[in-house]
């Protein structure tokens, strides 16, 4: 395999899949895996490598995914900062970032535009290196693609359209669709040799791997030819059961949907009936663009129960489409800091001090290092399931640090232990 | 409220605090992602369900995390128990799909039987639910609306509501208040007819009393900024925020003043080694290091946690506090939060 990354085998696990790309249910594996018996040194995984990733040239593209809550905007952002510290051309693209985080990039307002990161130090004499970081604007973004397949004053028409100012600025979805738009963009400028991308915080965050099949079936189809014809004015075509077909069906988006919103949406579709063929070349060009060798998908998710339930079906996911995968980042882990003592021998201590009454400071911390030791625990059992069930994905840990992210620092230190992830052994 | 009446009539049997949500009959559960919404979500229902109310409990995200929690198989499109509340309730959970819905909904309002086949045929209700894939939220909230306002034969000759409840385990904060808005969206598109009608008694209901929305949350900064962010955009859009509840919370171990000295980093390390020794345990110099570090890092969250918890005060809304569970939430967990919440009063 070329490239950087593990390049993983989707492997012929595709039955159950419909041809549209329905997501499967569930990832069956995470649950059907029962714990695996804990330090067992030989299932350890593979250690992603993120900083030999980094500095490959050959990679162009770094996708975060994973669910919310598990850092992985601050991943994304502290990723992109160590690019660009060894010499990259960078640019991050965030979805909605922590105010204070966006701050520190020097992002003050949406404006959809990249803006130059100060503060980026290039390392131990490399040059050339810097950062642009933007947030995402839906709306502006739907607007721009608009712009560039329709004339000046069929754009005009669409952007005054009732049903277009709802699709491009308030329903959820778009955003999704637009993220990959603008990744689309920000790559073909040729301005930045790494362009790093966060994603939206939920499941449908991988819908844009549907779009062109989604895309496709919709335009191939009947539906849009109805939606094309002409309005009609009744709404009692229905209910002639001989009058079958395509007019019944009109006459029931009609009643569901009022006459005048008809008529909108039939506006907006024959508005952009001449672009939707560029709508679907667009979808196709950046799912090749997402499938190719010089992207890679990294998954993140934090030692919990559910964020790695999700970063399975993530995993799962981006396997059926075959994209290339680099690994999980398994944020926010909590080492156990002094395994000699185990978490039976430090409560067991505690309670012979306070049977005493002596030295109850101690004892207080050996109670809390019993908690500590647990929790440690816990998540290892966790991350070791996950691991059974996708034993070729590399992890990369990453501890949880004590207070959030929020400046150019706290990003290095997120980047260095991600680095560093790659050297340590495991656990 | 006309519910009110009944609410009060049935407050006698609660066992604990008066509830503080009497009239309202839908409860919208959000919070940042990782939070555990879900779990407060139908902690929150089994809690209302006590006593003797039928509640469901609806799920839109498509995780199937109910069926999770309540330990049973992978839940159909379907209102069914999953769980029996102390005294008698019942809880009935319904993950909400977009397509079912759609296609139900044309059968109920439109009576669409055989043009709704029809429309799916020709790949309209794909386009709906995912090509445009915003109408997902319309019929998520549509579905909600309905099962708050279904009723029946109370066998006494009148009616009565199917559910004396609905919770909502709903988006998570940063989408909550366009999700609960889509239909004033709607209103805005359809000038007119069945739809615009709908769409208003939809926003009716979300902006009434009969509607709280509550908002989960850690004490970390991200939660809380994200909590106090969506109390400002829900207030704005009109909507009814309900109570805040600090999840997983968990007390202090350290007494006082030894947390400030853990703070300071100041603990008394010759004492540390003399407890360990008295204890019995090894006291090599790793682990003493290792312990002081620990006993830092606690105080220093447990500082961070007060700051976020005046920082809640401040936005001025009823607070509720769920433990951490040790051994993460199972079922016998969920009804241990379900009465926490019961004796703080979280419930209707």
């Amino acid at each position: 395999m070329t490239g950087p990354f593990t390049v993983r085998d989707g492997g012929a696990d595709d039955a159950g899949t419909g041809v549209d790309g329905t997501p499967a249910p569930d990832s069956a594996p995470f649950d059907a895996v029962p714990d695996p018996p804990p330090a067992a040194p030989d299932d350890a995984p593979a250690l992603l490598d993120l900083d030999t990733a980094l500095a490959e040239p050959a990679t162009r593209i770094l996708v975060c995914c994973g669910s919310g809550g598990v850092g992985k905007t601050t991943t994304a952002a502290a990723l992109a900062l160590r690019a660009a510290e060894q010499g990259r051309r960078v640019v991050v693209l965030t979805i909605d970032p922590a105010r204070r985080l966006a701050q520190s990039l020097g992002l003050r307002e949406l404006d959809n535009t990249p803006r130059r990161v100060d503060g980026v130090r290039p390392a131990g004499g490399r040059d050339g290196g810097a950062l642009d970081a933007m947030m995402l604007d839906m709306k502006r973004t739907f607007d721009e693609v608009v712009l560039a397949h329709a004339s000046r004053e069929r754009a005009e028409q669409i952007f005054a359209n009732p049903f277009y100012q709802s699709l491009s600025s308030s329903f959820a979805g778009t955003q999704e669709y637009m993220a990959m738009e603008k990744l689309g963009q920000l790559v073909g400028t040729g301005r930045w040799d790494l362009v790093v991308v966060d994603t939206p915080p939920s499941r449908s965050a991988l819908d844009f791997l549907d779009a062109p099949g989604r895309l496709g079936s919709f335009l191939d189809g009947r539906f849009l030819r109805v939606l094309t014809a002409p309005a009609k004015a009744g709404g009692k075509v229905y209910l002639k059961a001989f009058n079958a077909g395509l007019s019944m069906v009109t006459g029931a988006v009609t009643k569901v949907l009022g006459a005048s919103l008809l008529r909108d949406v039939q506006g907006f579709v024959s508005a952009m009936d001449t672009m939707f063929g560029g709508f679907r070349e667009r979808a196709e060009a950046t799912y090749r663009l997402l499938a190719a060798p010089g992207t890679a998908f990294v998954v993140v998710a934090a030692p919990e129960r559910d964020a790695l339930r999700e970063a399975s079906y993530f995993v799962d996911r981006l396997e059926r489409d075959r994209m290339p995968l680099a690994g999980l980042v398994l944020n926010r882990v909590h080492p156990d800091p002094a395994p000699e003592l185990s978490a039976e021998r430090s409560l067991a201590a505690a309670e012979v001090l306070q049977e005493s009454g002596a030295h109850p400071v101690t004892a207080a911390l050996l109670r809390l290092h019993a908690d500590r030791v647990r929790l440690s625990e816990r998540e290892r059992r966790l991350a070791a399931r996950f691991t059974a069930a996708h034993p070729d994905v590399p992890v990369a840990r990453v501890p949880a640090q004590p207070v959030d992210v929020h400046d150019l620092d706290g990003l290095r230190t997120i980047g260095a232990a991600l680095a560093a992830a790659s050297g340590a052994a495991p656990g | 409220m006309p519910p009110a009446a009944a609410a009060s009539s049935r407050r006698s049997r609660a066992a604990h605090a008066e509830p503080h949500w009497p009239g309202v009959r839908l409860h919208v559960v959000t919070g940042k992602g990782g939070t555990g919404k879900t779990t407060v979500a139908a902690a929150l229902a089994v809690a209302i369900a006590t006593g003797g109310r039928r509640v469901l409990l609806c799920e839109v995200e498509g995780r199937q995390g109910i069926a999770r929690l309540f330990d049973v198989p992978p839940l159909p499109y379907e209102e069914r128990t999953v769980a029996v509340a102390p005294d008698g309730g019942e809880v009935f959970a319904l993950p909400v799909d977009a397509e079912q819905a759609l296609l139900e909904y044309l059968e109920l309002f439109y009576k669409l039987g055989r043009a709704g086949k029809a429309l799916r045929k020709l790949g309209a209700v794909d386009f709906a639910t995912t090509v445009a894939p915003g109408l997902r939220d319309v019929l998520l909230t549509g579905k909600a609306y309905e099962a708050v306002r279904r009723r029946r034969k109370d066998g006494a000759g009148g009616e009565r509501a199917v559910y004396d409840a609905v919770v909502l385990d709903a988006p998570p904060t940063g989408r909550i208040t366009r999700f609960l808005g889509v239909h004033a969206e709607v209103a805005g598109l359809a000038k007119v007819g069945p739809i615009r009608g709908q769409a208003d008694s939809i926003m009716d209901l979300l902006r009434s009393p009969q509607t709280a929305v509550h908002l989960v949350t850690l004490l970390e900064e991200m939660p809380v900024q994200e909590t106090c962010d969506a109390v400002e955009e829900l207030t704005a859009a009109g909507l009814p925020v309900g109570g805040i509840v600090v999840n997983m919370t968990r007390p202090p171990l350290l007494p006082g003043p030894t947390l400030e000295a853990a703070a300071r980093g100041a603990l008394d390390r010759e004492d540390v080694v003399a407890g360990l020794v008295a204890s019995g345990a090894r006291a090599e110099p790793h682990v003493v290091d290792a312990l002081l570090a620990e006993g830092r890092a606690h105080a220093e969250r447990v500082a961070l946690e007060q700051a976020e918890r005046a920082t809640l005060e401040t936005i001025g809304h009823r607070t509720y506090e769920l433990p951490v569970l040790a051994d993460g939430v199972d079922l016998g967990g969920l009804y241990a939060l379900a009465a926490a919440l019961r004796e703080q009063g979280a419930c209707s």
